[in-house]
């Protein structure tokens, strides 16, 4: 649809309807080959790409809640792999390219949108870092452009590029291949594929204890009994300090409220994401046309699904810089999820100190976009018992050798 | 927003403060005679716990002054403030 395209048709008709039940929920077996806590996009996918490339479905979803009622329902669904460093082009990538071939590969749409994302640059430095952002992504085969703000201009005619702003727009970076995708659609495909080749998904069943016998992991308390398990592969997101915490081990990671919202609907004005680290959000437009708007975390740690209300204010404020057009719109709705923040900004994906014990966390603010390729990889290191060549450098050592992967320039405010 | 009771100022918005993290982490006496292992966790592993937590405060736009928390990170309550130097109350 081109940016200026009109229509009569109220916005989300064409959505497809709620689906019926796709999986049928299971009564939980006392022993399992995997069992995987949680049950995010991440979880899903992993016991998909278990079943599916590795012959693995002797496997146990286990959710807490409800099956993705996590981050996964509450993030704002933006899809790109412009990251600096070779190791983040490695894994992002690899999960932008599952993305394009996604809804064939599970049978089930998921409005993936390939619509572009810009990062805007405002500052001398912010060009300096963004150019520099542009030929590492063209060196690793990650489609990056740098745009001038008249090209800014041409692909989101709505921000406003003039030069007495606050914070001038000096340009942006471009991925055309970056885009967003239906975040409820996704992981019920991925439930329902993983579930069709028999993986069970036990919702409202929570994981309190994990049982150790000599170094080795042997099964899972939970609030419905006790689980053993040949291996057990945690993907928490938030609650991953908690859960690893009951077999004694430590993760560098923080738990923060991560908010958004949603504007009511209006026609479409704004075709592509747009997202600035300097003024502090990002905008896109979803199918049904709300605006989705977010920024960055709160600043302290809680385990709380809410943030202050001061963030969301500062973030409307940023976003009526770039957009003047929004000054009229109505925010409908805000909410939030606790994310697990690491201190290079990169996931943490592989072995633990306990044996047969899988660790993926610390995806932050931006693990969405990541949820085929991890599901992938972090498959591979269960089944396999050795990291996948993809989320190697990801692993906990990382921080005892010191071989960080910093992404806080491309992933501050940017998810 | 959290009201957050400054020691000095009394109960005033989240927004006047800015946040330290966690509290009572002490610089190692002997940074270089420390493991690699050692290093990394005083360097980059902090404590995160579901619960009571004590964290570091520091008043920015009133008194300026850095002061301690205890907060309960599952509920946002904050238990007690003290001044720093002071140690941790016990929290029945
Ligand atoms: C407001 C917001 C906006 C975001 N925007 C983006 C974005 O635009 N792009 C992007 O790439 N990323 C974004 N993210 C980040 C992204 O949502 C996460 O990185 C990603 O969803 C984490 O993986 P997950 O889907 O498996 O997590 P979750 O969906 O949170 O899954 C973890 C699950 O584990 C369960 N669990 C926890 N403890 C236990 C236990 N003891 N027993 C059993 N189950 C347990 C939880 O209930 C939860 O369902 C955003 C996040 C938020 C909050
Ligand atoms: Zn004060």
């Amino acid at each position: 649809m081109s940016p200026r395209a009109r229509t009569t048709r109220p916005p989300g008709v064409d959505l497809p309807d709620h689906p019926d039940r796709l999986w049928s929920p299971a009564e939980p077996k006392r022993a399992y080959d995997v069992v995987i806590v949680g049950g995010g996009g991440h979880g899903l996918a992993t016991a998909y790409y278990l079943a599916k490339n590795h012959g693995i479905t002797d496997v146990a979803v286990l959710e807490r809640g409800w099956l993705a009622g996590g981050n996964m329902a509450r993030n704002t669904t933006i899809i790109r792999s412009n990251y600096l460093w070779d190791e983040s082009a490695g894994i992002y990538e690899h999960a932008l390219k599952l993305w394009e071939g996604l809804e064939e590969d599970l049978g089930y749409p998921l409005l993936f949108s390939q619509r572009g994302v810009l990062n805007l640059a405002h500052s001398l430095q912010d060009v300096r870092d963004s150019v520099r952002r542009v030929n590492a992504n063209r060196l690793n085969g990650v489609d990056a452009e740098w745009l001038t703000p008249e090209q800014v201009k041409e692909v989101c005619p709505i921000v406003d590029i003039s030069p007495d702003v606050r914070y001038p727009v000096l340009g942006g970076t471009y991925q055309p291949r970056a885009g967003i995708a239906k975040h409820d659609y996704v992981a019920w495909g991925f439930a329902k594929a993983a579930a069709d080749l028999g993986v069970d998904m036990i919702e409202h069943c929570e994981v309190t204890g994990l049982d150790v016998r000599d170094g080795r992991v042997t099964g899972v308390q939970t609030t419905r009994g006790p689980i053993a398990a040949g291996k057990v592969a945690l993907a928490a997101a938030g609650h991953s300090s908690v859960v690893a915490g009951y077999a004694g081990v430590s993760l560098p990671l923080q738990s923060h409220p991560l908010q958004a919202l949603v504007s009511e609907l209006l026609e479409p004005v704004h075709p592509t994401v747009v997202m600035s680290n300097a003024v502090h959000v990002y905008v896109s437009q979803a199918h049904k046309g709300e605006l989705v708007m977010g920024a960055g975390i709160d600043a302290a740690n809680s385990y709380r699904q809410r943030g202050a209300f001061h963030v969301i204010e500062r973030q409307m404020s940023a976003a009526l810089e770039l957009f003047p057009v929004f000054a009229r719109a109505h925010v409908l709705r805000t909410w939030g999820g606790v994310v697990d923040v690491t201190p290079d900004a990169s996931p943490i994906v592989g072995l633990t100190p306990v044996e047969d014990l899988y660790v993926n966390c610390g995806w932050g603010t931006g693990g969405f976009k990541a949820t085929p390729g991890v599901g992938w990889c972090y498959a591979h290191t269960v089944a396999t018992g050795e990291p996948h060549p993809l989320n190697a450098p990801f692993s906990l050592e990382r921080f005892t050798t010191g071989k960080l992967v910093d992404e806080h320039g491309a992933a501050a405010v940017a998810h | 927003m959290l009201l957050i009771p400054c020691p000095w100022c009394g109960p005033r918005d989240e927004a006047e403060f800015h946040y330290g993290g966690q509290a009572h982490v002490a610089y190692p006496e002997d940074p270089a005679a420390l493991s690699d292992e050692e290093w990394a966790r005083y360097l980059f592993f902090r404590d995160n716990p579901k619960g009571l937590f004590a964290e570091r405060w520091s008043h920015t736009a009133g008194c300026r002054r850095w002061f301690n928390a205890v907060r309960d990170t599952a509920t946002n309550e904050i238990h007690a403030v003290y001044r720093v130097g002071e140690p941790r109350p016990v929290i029945a």
